[in-house]
C-alpha cells in the first residue's frame, strides 16, 4: 500500500486521489464517508489539488515563509491565577459527564 | 561474545511553575476537585483563543541559560495535531521549528569520569489533563485541571551509556532548575516526568541501532530499573537473532517488565505547522541580561563558597547544595542565628534525621523557613538549653507554629534565677546522700548523675552552667 | 412614525432619531422585528431571534439614553450577529448540526463591547457550516435566499448578515470574513460591508475557520454606518494576542472626504477571463466615477493575483482542519447515539456532525499538511504569502486604494454551485488576496445587471487605511445612488 507517508519529493506528482488515499485522509480527520461521498470526495479533491498544483510554477527560490503577516509588539498576560470555576456552565454542553468530569467509553492503552 | 552498550537519549518534561496556566489565568495548583481549574479556554472551547503568559518564556530562556543553551530570538508556536479525549483542542500548542532554546549541556560525573551530556534543544508546550478509569461505571472520566500547565521538555542528544549515568544527570538537572525557580520538579506529583529512548550496538560500532521508547517515567529508581531491564531485553533479543521493533513500551514498575503498548498506525502524523493565533516570539538582548542577572549561584559554585568562605566540610557543603530547598533553608537558618557552622550542624544531624524518618523529599518539606533559625539562636542566648531546641524542633516539624510563642506557651524558657536552682540542686543532694558520698570519695561520674536529678526537679529547663556551678559549690561545702 | 418610515433609515439616522427623542429603541426594535417576522419565513437570514429579550433590552438602554447615560453613536439601534460569535447562554450553531445546542459559557469579545455601547442585538444570522462555502446554502439550518430574487443565493459566508441588512430586517449587521464571507455577500446583496485589517477587532469569541485570516467586520446599508460600526468593536484585546493598536474612523472626516489627489490603481488581472462582462461594465464605469471626482486612477499589473486561490484554499483548508479537530463528541456538540467505543464516537460523531463541504475541506487540509508534503503545500503557500505581501507593499508606494470588483459574478441561482466545488472556490478570486495578507478591504454597490442583480465594488488598502478606505467609499455614495436602492423599491426603479 503506498501511504502518503511515503512519498516525499516536492513538487508532488499531479495529484489523483484514490480510493487509498480518501481511506488515509478518512483516518487523519477521523471522518468515514459513505460509498457516494467517497467517490464525490475523491473526484473533488482530485480536481482542486489538480488546479492547486499551479502554485507550483511560482519561482519560491530563496522566499522566506511568511505566516504572521501583521505583527505587532506582542502583549503578553501577566502571570496572575484567577479561579473563574465554571464547571457546570461547562459540563452542560458535554454529552456525558460522571462525577464532574466528561465521560468517555473506556480508553485502551 | 560480542560485548553491547546502550545508547540512551532523555526527553524529561518539567512543568514550571508559574502561578496560572500557560494560556489561561486557571491557577496551576496541583490537585483540586476534578475539572475546578479549568475554563473555556484551556477546556477548548469553540471561540477561544491563548494568551501567552509572559513568565512561561522567561522561565523557559533561565532554563535555558542555566544549562548553557543558545537563546532562540525569534522561537514560534507550532499546533502539534493528534486526536485523544486528554487534549481539548485536539492540537498541542508545542515548537517544533524554532524551539525557545537550543545546544546546551549538562556535566555529569566527578573526577576522571566527569562527561558532558549534551542538550539537543529545549521547548515550550503545554500539558494535557488527565484520564482516569472508572471500574464502577467501565468508563474513563476526563479531568482539564492539568491542561494547559506549561512545560518544557528538554531533549537530550543519546549522549547516555548507563542507567547511573541518566539518574545523576536528572538529579542535576532537578537541582539546577529548582535553583533557579522554574520548577518544583516533584517527580511524585509528575511535575517531572521522562521518557526513555533507549537502543544497543556492539561496542565499538558507530551506528545506531532500532530504539524502543517508554514514556512518562516518574521516579528515579522505575527509571534506573527500566533502563537495566530494556537494555538486557534488547541485548538478549539481539543475541538470539530476533529483531528490535521500533515501538512505545510501558515500564510497569511492580513488576519489573514492560509492555509494548498497542502502536496506533495514525498516530504519527502530526501535522505540525505554524500557530496562527500566537505572534512569533521577540527575545532581545537585554532580556536575555536580565533573566541571566535573575539566576542564583549554581551548586558548584555554593559548594565551593560555603567551604571556603563558610568554613564548612565537604561532607556538609556536598549534602546541604544537593537540593536547592535545603540551600534555602541552611541560609536562612544562618542568617537569622549568625552562625554557619551552627546552621549546617544542626540541619546535618537534626533536620535530616527528621527528613528521613519521615520520609519527606526536602522539596516536600512543610516548616517555616524562619523556624531553625530561630530556635538556633534561642539557644545560643540561653532562652533554651540545646536538648530542649532538640525538643522544639522535634515538635513543630511540619507546623506553622513560631517557635519562640510554642517555648513561651509552653514555658519552656530556661530556668536561671539562683535560689529555684538552689532549691533543686538541695533536693538532689538530700535525696541522694550516697551518690553524694560517692563523688566526695572521688568517683566524678556522681557528679553528672547529680546535675541530672537537679535538672529533672527543673524540668529540663535549668542552664546546665548554673546547674552544675551551684551544684559544685554545694557538695565542696560538705567536704 | 410608522415601522416603514423607521426601517427606511440608516443606522446612524436610526440612532439620532433615538437621541433627538422622535423614536425610542424599542420602537425600532419592534420595527425590525416585525420586518424579521414577515420576510424571514422566506429569506432563512436568521437562526435564532430575539423576540422578547431584545424588546427587554431596547427599553433597558432607551432608560440609559435618556438618563444620558449612554451617548455612543449608534446607542440603541437594532443590530443582528452571524451566529459563528459566541453569545454567553444563547446557543451559537456556526450553522452546524455539530453544534446545534452548543451554549457558550462566555460571549466574544466584540459582545462585551457592544454590550457597553448600547447595542440592541435582535438576533443570531445564518451562514455556511463553519463558514465554508460561498453561497450560505450549506447551513444546517437549510439555505438563505437572497432579497432581491429568492431563486437566487445572497452570497457567502456571512449571507445571513448580508441579506438581513439588504431586506431591512436589520439596520446593521456583524459578519466574519475569511476570504470574502462578508465582501461577496455584500456585493450580491447590494449592501456595504468592511473587512477590516488583520487585528483590528478582537476574534476572541469567533469560532475559527481559519485562525489566520478570520475577522470580524461590518455590514451596513452604506459605508458611513459601517464605519460606526466597525468603531464599536476595534481594539486591542488581552484576550486575542494577534490584535493591533487601532485608531477609530473619524466619521466626519469621511463624510467631507475630497477626492483630489486620491490614488487609484486598478489591476488588469482582475478583469481577465472569467468575469461577467456586465460586472466589468459596471465596476469600471464606477472606477470612472472616482477619476470625475478628482482621483488620478492608473491601471497596473498584479501578476501574483493568479495564485490567489491555490495560496487561500491550502491555508485555509490546513487551519481549518486543526480548528475543527475539537469537534469530538466529548465536551460539547453532537455526538453519535450510535457510537459505543471512543474512537467510534471520533469517527461516527464528526461523520454525522459535519455536512460534506466541511468534511472536503477538512480532508483538503489534512493532505497539504500531511507528513511529506508539508512543503510542497503549506510552506510553497506561505512564501506564496510572502510574494503577494510583496506585490501589494509595492503597489502601496503608487496608489492609495486599489479598486475591482468584488466577485466575478453577480449572485448564481440556488444549487448551481454546490455542483462543482472548484467552480465556487474560483469564484472568491478577488477577495481572497486581502485575507491572505491581512488587508483591510471593503465591497461597496456600483451598479446592477440586466436582472436587476446588484454588483460591488471591492476596495483594498494599505494596513490601517481605513479611514481613507471609508472616505473614498463615503464620497462614492454621495455621487451615486446604488445603495439607496433596495428589494422592494427595485420595481419602482426599473
Amino acid at each position: 500500500m503506498i501511504r502518503m507517508t511515503d512519498i516525499h519529493e516536492a513538487p508532488p506528482e499531479p495529484a489523483s486521489i484514490g480510493a487509498e488515499q480518501i481511506e488515509y485522509l478518512e483516518q487523519l480527520a477521523r471522518i468515514r464517508l459513505s460509498g457516494e461521498e467517497k467517490e464525490r470526495t475523491a473526484r473533488d479533491l482530485s480536481k482542486i489539488l489538480d488546479y492547486i498544483e499551479m502554485l507550483g510554477e511560482l519561482d519560491t527560490e530563496g522566499v522566506d515563509p511568511l505566516s504572521h503577516p501583521v505583527t505587532t509588539e506582542p502583549v503578553f498576560r501577566e502571570d496572575k491565577a484567577v479561579n473563574d470555576d465554571r464547571r457546570d456552565a461547562m459540563l452542560r454542553n458535554a454529552p456525558e459527564h460522571k462525577d464532574g468530569c466528561f465521560k468517555v467509553p473506556k480508553t485502551v492503552e | 561474545m560480542i560485548e553491547y552498550e546502550a545508547v540512551i537519549g532523555l526527553e524529561v518534561h518539567v512543568e514550571l511553575s508559574t502561578e496560572s496556566k500557560i494560556f489561561c489565568a486557571c491557577p496551576t495548583a496541583f490537585g483540586g476537585a476534578p475539572n475546578t481549574h479549568v475554563c473555556a479556554i484551556c477546556s477548548g472551547m469553540p471561540g477561544t483563543l491563548p494568551a501567552l503568559n509572559r513568565e512561561v518564556l522567561r522561565y523557559a530562556i533561565r532554563a535555558g541559560l542555566a544549562t548553557n543553551c543558545e537563546i532562540t530570538r525569534d522561537g514560534k508556536f507550532d499546533r502539534k495535531n493528534y486526536f485523544y479525549p486528554d487534549l481539548p483542542k485536539a492540537y498541542q500548542i508545542s515548537q517544533l521549528y524554532l524551539p525557545v532554546c537550543r545546544n546546551g549541556r549538562i556535566e555529569i560525573g566527578e573526577g576522571k569520569n566527569k562527561k558532558t551530556i549534551g542538550i539537543h534543544e529545549m521547548h515550550i508546550e503545554e500539558d494535557a489533563g488527565k484520564l482516569v478509569h472508572d471500574p464502577e461505571g467501565n468508563c474513563t472520566l476526563v479531568d482539564y485541571n492539568r491542561c494547559g500547565i506549561p512545560l518544557i521538555e528538554i531533549v537530550s542528544k543519546p549522549d547516555f551509556r548507563s542507567a547511573d549515568e541518566v539518574t545523576d544527570y536528572l538529579e542535576r538537572l532537578k537541582t539546577t532548575l529548582q535553583y533557579i525557580g522554574v520548577s518544583d520538579c516533584k517527580m511524585q506529583e509528575g511535575s517531572m516526568r521522562a521518557d526513555i529512548n533507549l537502543s544497543v550496538r556492539p561496542v565499538g560500532r558507530e551506528e545506531l541501532g532500532t530504539r524502543t521508547e517508554m514514556k512518562n517515567m516518574a521516579s528515579l529508581k522505575a527509571i534506573s530499573r527500566a533502563i537495566e531491564a530494556e537494555t538486557k531485553r534488547q541485548i538478549s533479543r539481539i543475541s538470539a537473532g530476533k529483531p528490535i521493533k521500533q515501538q512505545t513500551r510501558r515500564w510497569d514498575d511492580d513488576k519489573g517488565v514492560s509492555f509494548s503498548m498497542r502502536s496506533k498506525e495514525d498516530a504519527h502524523d502530526y501535522k505540525y505547522f505554524p500557530e496562527p493565533d500566537l505572534l512569533p516570539l521577540r527575545v532581545s538582548d537585554g532580556m536575555i541580561e536580565e533573566i541571566r542577572r535573575e539566576i542564583p549561584e549554581l551548586r558548584e559554585a555554593r559548594r565551593a563558597r560555603y567551604i571556603k568562605e563558610l568554613g564548612l566540610p565537604e561532607y556538609d557543603a556536598d549534602i546541604l547544595t544537593s537540593s536547592f530547598p535545603l540551600v534555602r533553608i541552611f541560609e536562612r537558618t544562618a542568617g537569622i542565628c549568625g552562625n554557619a557552622k551552627e546552621a549546617s550542624n544542626w540541619i546535618m544531624t537534626d533536620l535530616l534525621k527528621l527528613l528521613k524518618d519521615e520520609q519527606v523529599a526536602p522539596e516536600d518539606m512543610h516548616f517555616p523557613e524562619d523556624s531553625l533559625g530561630k530556635i538556633i539562636r534561642m539557644t545560643s542566648e540561653g532562652v533554651i538549653n540545646r536538648s530542649v531546641g532538640r525538643r522544639v524542633l522535634t515538635e513543630l516539624f511540619g507546623s506553622d507554629t513560631d517557635p519562640i510563642t510554642y517555648v513561651k506557651d509552653n514555658g519552656l524558657a530556661m530556668v536561671s534565677d539562683q535560689s529555684v536552682i538552689e532549691t533543686a540542686v538541695d533536693r538532689a543532694i538530700r535525696e541522694n546522700e550516697k551518690a553524694v558520698a560517692d563523688y566526695l570519695c572521688g568517683n566524678p561520674k556522681s557528679l553528672q548523675f547529680l546535675i541530672g536529678q537537679a535538672m529533672r526537679h527543673l524540668r529540663g529547663k535549668g542552664d546546665p552552667q548554673s546547674v552544675q556551678k551551684i551544684l559544685f559549690e554545694h557538695l565542696e561545702k560538705r567536704r | 412614525m410608522k415601522d416603514e418610515n423607521i426601517l427606511n433609515m440608516t443606522a446612524l439616522e436610526v440612532a439620532r432619531a433615538i437621541r433627538s427623542g422622535d423614536i425610542t429603541s424599542p420602537q425600532a426594535t419592534e420595527a425590525v422585528l416585525s420586518a424579521i417576522e414577515e420576510k424571514d419565513g422566506e429569506l432563512n437570514g436568521y437562526i435564532r431571534v430575539f423576540g422578547d429579550r431584545a424588546i427587554a433590552r431596547a427599553s433597558e438602554v432607551q432608560k440609559q439614553i435618556e438618563r444620558g447615560a449612554l451617548d455612543y453613536p449608534l446607542a440603541g439601534v437594532p443590530y443582528a450577529i452571524k451566529d459563528n460569535i459566541c453569545t454567553e447562554g444563547i446557543p451559537t450553531t456556526c450553522g452546524s448540526k455539530m453544534l446545534e445546542n452548543f451554549i457558550p459559557p462566555y460571549s466574544a469579545t466584540v459582545v462585551h463591547d457592544l454590550e457597553r455601547a448600547g447595542a440592541v442585538s435582535v438576533g443570531k444570522l445564518n451562514l455556511d457550516e463553519f463558514c465554508m462555502g460561498s453561497t450560505s446554502e450549506t447551513s444546517f439550518f437549510g439555505p438563505v435566499k437572497n432579497p432581491w430574487d429568492t431563486t437566487r443565493v445572497p452570497g457567502g459566508s456571512s449571507g445571513g448578515a448580508a441579506a438581513s441588512v439588504a431586506a431591512r430586517m436589520s439596520f446593521y449587521a456583524y459578519g466574519s470574513d475569511t476570504g470574502g464571507s462578508i465582501r461577496q455577500p455584500c456585493s450580491y446583496c447590494g449592501v456595504s460591508g468592511i473587512k477590516p485589517t488583520y487585528g483590528s477587532v478582537s476574534r476572541f469569541g469567533l469560532i475559527a475557520y481559519a485562525s489566520s485570516l478570520d475577522q470580524i467586520g461590518p455590514i451596513g446599508r452604506d459605508m458611513l454606518d459601517c464605519a460606526a460600526a466597525l468603531n464599536q468593536i476595534i481594539g486591542k484585546d488581552p484576550a486575542d494576542q494577534t490584535t493591533i493598536d487601532t485608531v477609530p474612523i473619524d466619521l466626519s472626516a469621511a463624510s467631507e472626504f475630497s477626492g483630489k489627489g486620491l490614488r487609484i490603481g486598478v489591476p488588469e488581472d482582475f478583469f481577465a477571463e472569467g468575469i461577467d462582462p456586465e460586472v466589468e461594465a459596471a465596476v469600471r464605469k464606477a472606477v470612472h466615477v472616482f477619476s470625475e471626482l478628482g482621483a488620478s486612477v492608473t491601471s497596473f499589473r498584479l501578476p501574483i493575483a493568479r495564485y490567489a486561490i491555490p495560496t487561500y484554499y491550502i491555508i485555509a483548508c490546513a487551519e481549518a482542519c486543526s480548528n475543527l479537530s475539537r469537534y469530538d463528541g466529548i465536551k460539547y456538540g453532537y455526538r453519535s447515539q450510535n457510537a459505543k467505543s471512543l474512537s467510534d464516537i471520533y469517527v461516527m460523531s464528526r461523520s454525522e456532525g459535519f455536512g460534506l463541504e466541511v468534511k472536503r475541506r477538512i480532508m483538503l487540509g489534512n493532505y497539504v499538511l500531511s507528513s511529506g508534503f508539508y512543503d510542497a503545500y503549506y510552506k510553497k503557500a506561505l512564501q506564496s504569502k510572502a510574494l503577494i505581501r510583496k506585490a501589494f507593499d509595492e503597489a502601496f508606494v503608487k496608489y492609495d486604494l486599489i479598486l475591482g470588483p468584488t466577485a466575478p459574478s453577480t449572485a448564481p441561482r440556488i444549487g448551481e454551485s454546490l455542483s462543482d466545488p472548484l467552480r465556487m472556490y474560483l469564484s472568491d478570486v478577488y477577495t481572497v488576496l486581502p485575507n491572505i495578507v491581512g488587508l483591510p478591504s471593503a465591497s461597496i454597490p456600483c451598479g446592477f445587471d440586466r436582472n436587476n442583480m446588484p454588483v460591488g465594488l471591492q476596495m483594498i488598502g494599505p494596513y490601517r487605511s481605513e479611514q481613507t478606505m471609508v472616505g473614498a467609499a463615503c464620497l462614492f455614495q454621495r455621487s451615486t445612488a446604488y445603495h439607496l436602492r433596495f428589494p422592494e423599491k427595485r420595481g419602482e426603479d426599473a
